[in-house]
């Protein structure tokens, strides 16, 4: 089986979490993804330990991660000769992509315009914190900071919770997802119009796109700000039962449905009264509060057995324990072996399955630098 | 502009929000997205609405995620229009479909068929939590999927219960990742001619989501732990996360205590060092909460500004609009609707060439592109 992407050729100049996760996706497509690093420190994500934890080799998890089926080239952009390899380089790339501040590139003369002056044909993709001009474009495009410019802190929680971010690098990830729509996107139209295009994504555009149903409900409304729900809160926008509960045992996540027909499988006659539709979100407080004290006199599997056989939509809440061990993770075949410097390290896979197979590969994330030796033969540097 | 997607057909037999917001971001790339309804009540998702707001017959939220599409409503009982249909798909490019495993069998319309029918199809279907397994018959609703992977314990402190994401975490990066691999397979069938079979679940897309939590428990063997308090994200340090101050909250994010510490000016802070900032956080971050109560975000934006100090001020949407940072993105469009009525939606998040994208066409009537559509097709 051909890969979607051959023969395509990345540049990545990015580090951290936004860019890099972008390019990861084109490697797993098939492209080949060749990060330019500087000497000495290479990509800072390759020292962010997480969790106190150092794998011996001295990089990150999170570097394993995020940069497995990558190769490395490592070069000083300030020094003329290093600066001369890579616009060579460029020279024969699909892909230019960075992260890096409003005006770092073009400092070095590695901006659009320059570049589209040694390769026509490029597709150069950045991406930004906060877009390139206004009073914030030379801040720092950090994830929980644009997590709290957003907005999107006040979706999740309860109200009388403090503003609550995402615990996972959101709006790293969603920026990244987009530069790469992008990026495809340009080397499509390529195949037809021969031209490269830039394509730009921003952290913060990205981040209110995550939010558009709700923005365009704001939009809409009156400019009502969201409100959480008092208890066990999951959506701002949506009804009760809506929400992760405690039980006996632990907790159980119910989504959308009827509270009347909950009602009648929980034996619950204070659920009665709830007949008109729009109480579920209007009187949301007052019903979860009563869902949740009904809940906590059953285990967890006892009220799933319950409610499951009636096609209630529910779920148990599993860590990361209770996942690894449950049949249907076990099934999805997450987990690969990649090989890194010597090392083995254990990580996830592509997420998308291509004509039913699951894309592996067992090529790690480089050392700093590792692939200056065959980069510089291969292309006469 | 030439969009990208020009000319590119794409048939979305889809509901709620994964399937269609990948359509979205096809139809926002240029391709011309025609939804496949069942005639008359459409697609489910035209009766799903947030805070009773209305359209038409349809929710504003089906509106905000179907906007610049088309809509081609079909019986699939009957033979006349699976007629029409094959003969749609023959010269569609891509299909996308979220039903649960064997819907699309029963019809008639799984890949080996459709494949039969147009050898260059794309197409793509996504799951809730993959095409087997016990889970595979289990609704793929997001609120159950990011409890069973785990996520509902990377949000919130240590002493909440499991706290989900307050938007749909799974529908919309598995939707967006399903649009990031339908454009490379466009361009493997550009070059060789040939389909492809693209399948995601959202168990398998928020999972990738949690690649990085995953791959240092698969080292460690920890679960993360979120901090008691101002947890941003239980794999980091010290000051990472959100504090109150005199008049508001502060978004602080990584960086080493002593750089913190010249603007809060503790003697407390001092005798912490900065490998502690991990093992120590709870405390650490309980000193840190203390002080900030002293002064108004301003006082210590002020101060963090000299120093370039990773701070933000945490907005509700009302200061987030009214700030110049996001004016300046023009990231509203108003999309125009019959009888000149019109709504104010976001708009596509990529640029291309410096350009914005932007689209006034509105969501379709079911089968309102019947017509034209069977002209088109002969």
């Amino acid at each position: 089986m051909s890969k979607l992407l051959d023969d395509i050729l990345v540049l990545d100049f990015s580090q951290f979490l936004s860019g890099p996760s972008a390019s990861l996706r084109l490697a797993d497509m098939g492209a080949r993804v060749i990060k330019i690093e500087r000497p000495g420190t290479g990509d800072i994500c390759r020292m962010l330990y997480v969790s106190d934890v150092k794998p011996e080799g001295g990089e990150s998890t999170i570097f394993h991660a995020i940069n497995r089926n990558k190769e490395s080239f490592a070069a000083d952009i300030k020094e003329e000769a290093s600066l001369k390899a890579i616009k060579k380089l460029i020279a024969g790339a699909d892909v230019v992509m960075h992260n890096f501040r409003p005006g770092v590139m073009k400092r070095i003369g590695l901006d659009y315009e320059n570049v589209k002056s040694m390769n026509p044909s490029i597709v150069y993709g950045e991406i930004s914190g906060y877009g390139q001009e206004g009073a914030w474009s030379h801040l720092p495009g950090q994830d929980l900071l644009l997590q709290a410019v957003s907005g999107i802190t006040y979706l999740s929680g309860n109200s009388n919770q403090p503003p609550v971010p995402m615990g996972v690098a959101t709006a790293d990830i969603v920026a990244g997802t987009h530069l790469t729509q992008g990026i495809l996107a340009a080397l499509f139209q390529r195949m037809q119009t021969g031209e490269g295009a830039l394509i730009q994504v921003s952290m913060l555009e990205s981040l209110l796109d995550f939010q558009f149903e709700v923005l365009t409900c704001y939009l809409n409304d009156g400019k009502e700000l969201p409100v959480r729900s008092e208890v066990n809160s999951a959506h701002a926008y949506i009804a009760a039962p809506y929400g992760i509960y405690r039980t006996s045992d632990g907790y159980i996540a119910m989504a959308m449905g009827s509270v009347i027909k909950l009602g009648e499988l929980m034996e619950m006659d204070a659920l009665n009264k709830y007949t008109d539709i729009n109480d579920w979100f209007m009187k949301r407080d007052e019903i979860k509060r009563i869902l949740q004290e009904r809940f906590l006199q059953k285990s967890t599997a006892d009220w799933l057995s319950v409610l499951e056989p009636a096609d209630i939509w529910c779920a148990d809440v599993y860590d990361y324990k209770d996942l690894l061990e449950s049949q249907s993770y076990r099934i999805l075949e997450m987990e690969q072996w990649v090989k890194s410097q010597g090392l083995k390290v254990r990580t996830t896979r592509c997420p998308v399955r291509v004509g039913g197979k699951r894309f592996i590969s067992e090529k790690g994330a480089p050392g700093l630098g590792e692939d200056n030796e065959k980069i510089t033969k291969e292309f006469g540097l | 502009m030439q969009l990208p997607l020009k000319d590119i057909i794409v048939l979305e037999f889809s509901q709620y929000l994964a399937g269609p917001c990948a359509g979205l971001r096809l139809a926002d790339l240029g391709a011309r997205v025609i939804k496949i309804e069942r005639p008359e009540t459409g697609e489910a998702g035209r009766k799903l609405s947030i805070k009773n707001m209305w359209v038409d017959d349809s929710s504003l939220l089906f509106h905000t995620i179907n906007r610049n599409k088309e809509s081609f409503a079909v019986d699939l009982n009957r033979e006349e229009d699976l007629q029409w249909l094959r003969k749609l798909i023959r010269n569609a490019h891509i299909i996308i479909h979220n039903f649960r495993p064997g819907v699309m069998e029963r019809k008639g319309l799984n890949y080996e068929e459709v494949k039969r029918i147009n050898p260059s199809i794309i197409y793509t279907e996504i799951s809730g939590y993959s095409e087997n397994g016990p889970w595979k018959n289990k609704p793929g609703q997001d609120l159950l999927l990011q409890s069973l992977s785990g996520l509902t314990y990377t949000t919130g402190n240590k002493n909440d219960p499991p706290t989900p994401f307050g938007l749909a975490m799974g529908d919309y990066l598995c939707g967006n990742q399903a649009a990031q691999f339908i454009i490379a397979a466009l361009i493997k069938a550009k070059k060789t001619g040939k389909g492809s079979l693209l399948q995601l679940s959202l168990m398998e897309s928020l999972i990738d989501f949690q690649f990085e939590f995953l791959t240092t428990y698969f080292q460690s063997r920890k679960l993360p732990m979120r901090s008691e308090i101002s947890n941003g994200n239980p794999l980091l340090s010290a000051p990472y996360g959100i504090y109150k101050t005199a008049d508001g909250y502060l978004a602080i994010a990584m960086m080493p205590l002593s750089e913190l510490n010249e603007i809060l000016q503790l003697g407390a802070l001092q005798d912490y060092r900065e490998d502690e900032a991990f093992v120590k956080r709870d405390e650490i971050k309980a000193i840190i909460a203390r002080r900030l109560l002293d002064h108004p975000n301003q006082y210590w934006l002020d101060k963090a500004a000299v120093l370039d100090l990773w701070i933000m001020p945490v907005l509700n949407w009302k200061e987030m609009e009214a700030s110049q940072g996001y004016q300046i993105l023009e990231m509203e469009q108003r999309v125009i609707l019959n009888k000149g009525k019109s709504f104010l939606t976001t708009r596509c998040p990529i640029r291309i060439n410096k350009k914005v994208l932007k689209s006034d066409k509105p969501a379709p009537e079911v089968g309102s592109g019947n017509e034209t559509i069977k002209l088109f097709l002969g």
